[in-house]
């Protein structure tokens, strides 16, 4: 039986030519992450075993979460964390206000700094976003994280393989949000536990990269372990852009699913037929396409976060508000990624264009995604979110309600007043 | 490594609130935990549990929050191992990097019972109804998550390894 792109890697980096799923291997780690809720327990760890950073170049800490500190206690975190790595002087440690500095699943492909055929892992559960960069990138817990900073390795399970052969073109203004989204309603939250969801067919093509991101960010929505996008020519250029330096050594391995790959299960999906999805609350998979139930009155929008704050959704966002304004007794709080993000938002006069139809726009920040700050949700409000992640609680009170759509449902559902797609506007 | 006890059976999808509820996680200290184990699912499990009995439940054990503590109050019990035939990803990771053993194997969920004795072989992965004589076959440990294991967790197993690499 043939081995998928998710198993080649792991075969590569524990030194076999071959792997199969269920396997347990011991696998050499590209890169570590961890942010300001995760890492200070990974770095009492590290302190715990004795050890030192087992490379200085190879461990990503970014301080995403609460931050701008919210509180005393957030200030402290951050500030173990920011001493950690000025003492070991980590190349990748991320300060707001930085050029290179975002949210961490943002920062790490948008800065070059993963490639295809590395494996890496985050103390948190969104890492599983870098697989759109056709590496092995997964989440775990803050004992594995501080025992990988000792070591430069970490334990796995190869996972079975989940195939979603792709078709056709995704049809403006659905996007990737909208697909992974149309995804977990049909599989489940734990349609793809343990597995890797592998994307292949002609479809891939037509997906660009900040689509890929979204769709891998969200793989953990579905149970998954990570998430699987071909290395293709839009990856390449996308890369060659942001690391032309590692692009020119040749520092990377384009690994591709053998023809008899082992998948256990396989879904056919044609772009052309995903429409525009919105995630009701509580769950991801609570996804139903819009035009199909009533008119849902909101109080707040929030466009960002690491599932849409790329600058593509910035420009999609901003299309609908131009000319328009927020409907009177909506918030909405738009969110660049990153401080790339922002500035280029800035300078393609999208920020302008958010501020002149009332939204209001934050630093780059997790903020109300996880609700941290910046946007809180009271009880009994309703949200509409770009987010990934809509349980009880979430952004705020439990009494809250959470529904996730892309960056354009948001932006016109902004304008509406509740919730609402392009057409709505016209 | 073995463990040989009584059977303790519970269903699908025992998530980590149950196994250990959120009000209790102020402590990591696994005794402190352990009195609160499976807690808000059975009341009578504390009190009842000794020293290698083992936890058999149904898929997807585990599921819920990444806490550690969850797989530290059920080896702080006394459990000597739990047998599902799934488990949650992330509890799957804490449990061997706290050394707690847990075998999936769908055919012993079904062919064992409440109260049962078994024993639990980890390096062959054999498991066996004491009674009956009956016995099935999971996938067993590879060398090092039997060392990790045996070291009583992922810490203790790089400390040493770090440590002869030193020495
Ligand atoms: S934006 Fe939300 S999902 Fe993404 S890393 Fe931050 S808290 Fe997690």
């Amino acid at each position: 039986m043939g081995m998928t792109m998710t198993q080649k890697i792991l075969a590569a980096h524990c030194g076999r030519d071959s792997v199969h799923a269920g396997e347990l291997i011991e696998a050499k780690l590209d890169l570590v992450m961890a942010n300001d809720v995760t890492g200070p327990p990974a770095i009492r760890t590290l302190e715990e075993i004795g050890a030192a950073p087992f490379d200085r170049d190879r461990i990503a800490l970014v301080p995403s979460h609460f931050a701008p500190n919210k509180d005393i206690k957030a200030a402290e975190n951050a500030r173990f964390m920011r001493e950690f790595a000025r003492k070991h002087e980590l190349k990748y440690y991320f300060e707001h206000g930085e050029e290179d500095f975002g949210i961490e699943h943002m920062i790490l492909p948008e800065n070059g700094i993963v490639f295809p055929g590395d494996v890496l892992i985050g103390a948190d559960s969104h890492t599983c976003t870098d697989g759109a960069l056709a590496a092995f990138a997964t989440g775990v817990g803050s004992t594995d994280l501080g025992c990988a900073m000792a070591t430069g390795e970490s334990w796995f399970k190869v996972p079975e393989a989940m195939e979603f052969h792709l078709t056709g073109a995704l049809q403006a203004p659905v996007s990737g949000k909208d697909l992974i989204l149309y995804i977990i309603a049909k599989i489940g939250v734990a349609g793809a536990l343990y597995r890797s969801m592998e994307f292949t067919g002609p479809g891939v093509a037509s997906l660009q990269m900040s689509d890929r991101l979204t769709i891998a960010n969200m793989a953990v929505e579905a149970g998954g372990k990570n998430a699987m996008f071909p290395a293709d020519d839009v990856l390449l250029e996308y890369i060659k852009v942001r690391n032309p330096e590692r692009f020119a050594r040749g520092d990377y391995k384009i690994y591709e699913a053998d023809p008899d790959a082992d998948y256990v299960e396989r879904l056919e999906i044609d772009l052309a037929t995903v429409p525009l999805m919105v995630a009701f609350p509580s769950l991801p998979s609570n996804g139903k396409a819009l035009g199909t139930f009533p008119e849902t009155p909101i109080d707040q929008v929030v466009i960002g976060s690491c599932t849409n704050g790329r600058i593509e959704d910035m420009r999609v966002a901003a299309e609908y508000f131009k000319d328009r304004h927020v409907a009177k007794g909506v918030r909405c709080i738009v969110i660049p990624g990153s401080q790339k993000v922002f500035r280029q938002a800035l300078e393609e006069g999208l920020v302008h264009t958010f501020i002149y139809a009332g939204c209001v726009v934050s630093p780059p920040t997790c903020g109300p995604c996880l609700g941290g700050h910046m946007g809180v949700l009271a009880n009994h409000e309703v949200c509409v979110s770009t987010t990934n992640r809509n349980f009880v609680g979430r952004m705020g009170h439990p009494g809250a309600q959470v529904y996730l759509a892309s960056p354009a449902t948001a932006a016109c559902s902004a304008v509406k007043g509740f919730i609402a797609g392009p057409a709505d506007l016209e | 490594m073995n463990t040989q006890g009584k059977v303790f059976m519970y269903g699908d999808n025992v998530d980590t609130d149950v196994i250990i509820p959120a009000r209790y996680l102020t402590t990591a200290d696994p005794a402190e935990l352990a009195k609160h184990c499976m807690e808000d699912l059975d009341k009578t499990y504390v009190d009842r549990v000794q020293k290698g009995d083992v936890i058999v439940a149904g898929e997807n054990f585990g599921c819920g929050s990444s806490r550690e503590h969850a797989p530290i109050a059920i080896k702080g019990s006394g459990a000597g191992c739990v047998i599902a035939p799934s488990f949650a990803r992330i509890f799957y990771r804490n449990a061997i990097n706290m050394g707690l053993p847990i075998l999936e194997c769908p055919e012993a969920v079904t062919g064992l019972a409440e109260g049962d004795e078994v024993e639990v072989d980890f390096d062959s992965g054999v498991i066996r109804n004491v009674n009956t004589g009956e016995s099935w076959q999971a996938e067993p440990f590879p060398a090092f998550i039997s060392k990790i294991i045996q070291s009583g967790g992922l810490v203790n197993y790089i400390r040493a390894k770090e440590g002869s690499a030193e020495a």
